[in-house]
């Protein structure tokens, strides 16, 4: 039963697609990066998926992974539009 | 068997469905703060469908309890990340947008 | 003296649960998958050891801040809380898919209110409650002392039902036992 992994991963690669529109266009800094942050997310799925359709279920550590790492970035990038700079001395 | 595999196919496609919601939002609503709401939202429910149906493809093995703390992940980490953005806007200035304005 | 004798019981205990859930953490991980289909081997089981030991000897002091109290009664409560939290996830989203396709208005508005809460896990679940529930975002805590809020809610209805109904504020504060 692969058929069905396949197609809900192609949707999701397609609404990656669409939603890189608001990540390049959008109006203004925060629009972007709240671009990104869906991209992500629908990165770690698409992740599973990949997993599921090569059969290869052990994917799953690297979407774990994948899910940290974005989370860190995002707050990286909202305290650094917030305060204009990383550190406080 | 067939059962699993229908219900597993049940649980991608509400879960599908629940993520071109959130990225429908995300083109369409007017300012900053309304598109926050569709994808924080719609994205969590999409993923936690997504990953039961997986789950119960699976079946009960070492997968099922990695694909748990993913999603245990999820549900701490989203709404926090939700929360520095919408924190970040608000200190510098973003508008906030009201009935009648243009869109942003 | 009964201080340091205190401190060190602390100390002892925050060191025993880091430990344990960083080896069973590592355990979940990787060991049932990869090491223990073969015969047992304690050289493979130490690797893990070592690695939780350093971990746990580098984040005790963070992982554990301090030592709550009544710990197992609020767990009890917290699992039901998990539960309705999970069924207004729904909610919630069945109420954003219909602002999306347009059946319902979209009418922003800044809110703020005060609440009875005051411990950080109380305030850190509210706030995550309040952006997983319906309609409604947290922004910020602007004051940790008085539990002031500052909301983002997608119409009146919403920020009416966290205002004046204060369903979820009540369950927060039983689970946390600060009504």
């Amino acid at each position: 039963m692969i058929l069905p992994f396949l197609v809900v991963g192609i949707i999701i690669a397609c609404t990656i697609l669409v939603c890189s529109y608001r990540a390049i266009y959008g109006p203004g800094t925060f629009n972007r990066i709240v671009a990104a942050n869906v991209i992500g997310t629908k990165a770690i799925v698409l992740l599973i998926l990949v997993g599921y359709i090569i059969e290869r279920p052990h994917f799953v550590d690297v979407a774990l992974m994948y899910a940290a790492i974005a989370f860190i970035g995002t707050i990286i990038v909202a305290k650094y539009a917030e305060r204009g700079e990383l550190c406080s001395r | 068997m067939l059962a699993i595999d229908i219900i597993s196919t049940m649980f991608l496609a509400a879960g599908t469905f629940i993520m071109i919601t959130g990225t429908v939002g995300l083109l369409k609503f007017p300012d900053f703060y309304t598109r926050i709401h569709a994808t924080g939202k719609c994205d969590t429910l999409g993923q936690i469908m997504i990953i039961v149906g997986c789950m119960i493809y699976e079946g009960f093995t070492f997968i099922t309890i990695k694909l748990l703390l993913v999603t245990a992940f999820y549900l701490l980490a989203g709404p926090a990340s939700t929360h520095a953005l919408m924190k970040a806007a608000y200190v510098t200035g973003v508008p906030v947008w009201k009935k009648g304005d243009k869109r942003m | 003296m009964e201080m340091t004798e205190m401190k060190d019981e602390n100390r002892k205990f925050k060191i025993v649960l880091t430990f344990c859930v960083m080896f069973i953490f590592w355990l979940l991980l990787s060991a049932w998958t990869v090491y223990l289909p073969e015969p047992y081997d304690f050289s493979k089981v130490s690797r893990g050891v070592l690695v939780a030991l350093i971990v746990t000897f580098l984040t005790y002091e963070i992982f554990v801040p301090c030592r709550g109290k009544d710990v197992l009664l609020k767990t009890q409560r917290f699992i039901p809380y998990v539960g309705w939290e999970l069924w207004q996830i729904y909610l919630a989203t069945v109420d954003v898919a219909k602002r999306v396709y347009g059946i319902l208005e979209v009418e922003p508005e800044v809110i703020e209110f005060d609440t009875t809460l005051r411990s950080d896990f109380a305030l850190v679940t509210f706030a995550n409650s309040i952006t997983l529930t319906p309609g409604t975002v947290t922004i910020d805590i602007s004051d940790p002392e008085r539990g002031r809020f500052i909301v983002h809610a997608i119409a009146k209805g919403p920020a009416d039902s966290l205002t004046v109904d204060q369903t979820m504020q009540k369950k927060v504060g039983y689970v946390f036992m600060e009504e």
